[in-house]
């Protein structure tokens, strides 16, 4: 698949909010307004595109089956994947920790609008989603794998970021008292995925 | 005995993990297609959650403050690893179709909200109990909305036709994970109309 096609596909067609509900979590719970959800969605965004690529290295290199014969013949028949959930979690947590202690020296300003979020990523489910959606699709080659990492963390991004526009204007709409807050922001998260379901038909 | 009954009731309704806390998500959605793949997630969610909890509820004092999220997505992925294995072992199928989902048991935001709210407080079998009953309000949810969205979407009821039968047409809407977040949105309405002390 060309890079472009496959670009385009990962943020609108197959978009991790609306599509596999990735993320979910952090998404209700940070985009009561636009400015936090701003950098919650780069923090996204930038993780997505460290961690995935370095995964893709390690499900090629170490955890596919027959993927060690680099070792020698003698490890040519070994199967690692079953322990590709830990290791990959490992790398997420690990990377998150590294990235927020090199962004703190080196771009402060940074690390002071990304403030909490960074750390709180390593357990965000579309950074490991990603992974696993990765090692499913089996791509050819890490660049491939980088261009899905940018595509769908910028769909991520603008899935929040429009969901907090409409949650600051829904502050002010007289919602039926049941509904208010949780229930109103579930049905308001469903009509905008019908919205992009739109994008569903097209093939690239 | 009044708390051991609070601490499995809570969970269920007025506590519910995936309506009230909003933890859980993700997964609850993406499953909920069919009853059957609802029932299997239910299921190891539930096994995942108690066991992580007492496993880490046993190390509870032994856990250094500082690495303890490291140690704790360990216990879970360990979890989830043994999950998942007998589940390709035994319901290949169904492996198949709930894919990533299963492996994204380890970031549910139920299994770890768990251990650090309950567990590394309080006694293991407590911990396995708060556990047992976080997983089975979310089991609950689950299905309710697996229920209605096989019900109208594929006309049947865990793969039998109920209502294809009597010559009713799929609602193919119902199907697409947009009708999951309506549907949960309605659950929730549902749930704070009877109980008005949720309402914000």
């Amino acid at each position: 698949m060309d890079l472009l096609s496959l670009f385009v596909k990962s943020i609108f067609v197959d978009n991790m909010i609306f599509a596999y509900f990735l993320g979910m979590c952090s998404y209700l719970a940070v985009s009561k307004n636009v400015k936090t959800a701003n950098g919650l969605g780069i923090a996204v965004i930038f993780v997505l595109l460290i961690t995935l690529p370095v995964n893709y290295l390690l499900n090629k290199f170490v955890l596919q089956p027959g993927a060690l014969s680099w070792l020698g013949p003698k490890f040519a028949e070994v199967d690692l994947s079953f322990l590709s959930f830990i290791l990959f979690i490992a790398v997420i947590a690990a990377i998150v920790q590294v990235v927020e202690m090199v962004v703190e020296k080196f771009l402060p300003s940074l690390y002071s609008s990304l403030g909490i979020f960074l750390p709180l990523i390593a357990v965000n489910c579309a950074i490991l989603g990603g992974a696993l959606f990765m090692q499913q699709r089996e791509f050819a080659n890490v660049g491939e794998s980088a261009v899905y990492a940018l595509g769908s963390g910028i769909g991520w991004y603008l899935a929040i970021v429009a969901l907090a526009a409409i949650r600051e204007k829904m502050a002010y709409s007289n919602v039926p008292k049941g509904l208010k807050g949780t229930g109103i922001t579930f049905i308001t998260v469903g009509l905008m995925g019908i919205g992009f379901m739109a994008f569903m038909g097209i093939s690239l | 005995m009044s708390k051991f009954k609070d601490t499995i009731l809570n969970p269920i309704f007025k506590g519910n993990p995936i309506t009230v806390l909003i933890l859980g998500i993700c997964s609850s959605l993406a499953v909920t297609v069919e009853l059957k793949g609802a029932c299997v997630m239910a299921l190891s969610v539930t096994i995942v959650t108690a066991v992580s909890s007492f496993i880490c509820s046993l190390l509870r004092k032994t856990i250094p403050n500082r690495v303890r999220i490291i140690i704790q997505l360990v216990v879970v992925a360990m979890m989830v690893i043994l999950v998942d294995q007998v589940l390709k072992a035994f319901a290949y199928a169904i492996d198949k179709q709930l894919s990533v989902y299963i492996g994204l048991i380890i970031t549910n935001c139920i299994v770890m909200g768990r251990i650090e709210a309950f567990a590394l407080g309080n006694k293991p079998i407590p911990s396995l109990l708060d556990g047992l009953a976080n997983g089975l309000g979310y089991g609950l949810i689950l299905i309710i909305v697996a229920f209605f969205r096989e019900l109208f979407g594929s006309g049947t009821l865990f793969g039998i036709p109920v209502l294809s039968a009597i010559g009713y047409t799929n609602n193919g809407l119902m199907i697409l994970p947009p009708m999951a977040l309506i549907l949960l949105g309605c659950v929730v309405w549902a749930q704070r109309s009877i109980d008005k002390s949720l309402q914000e």
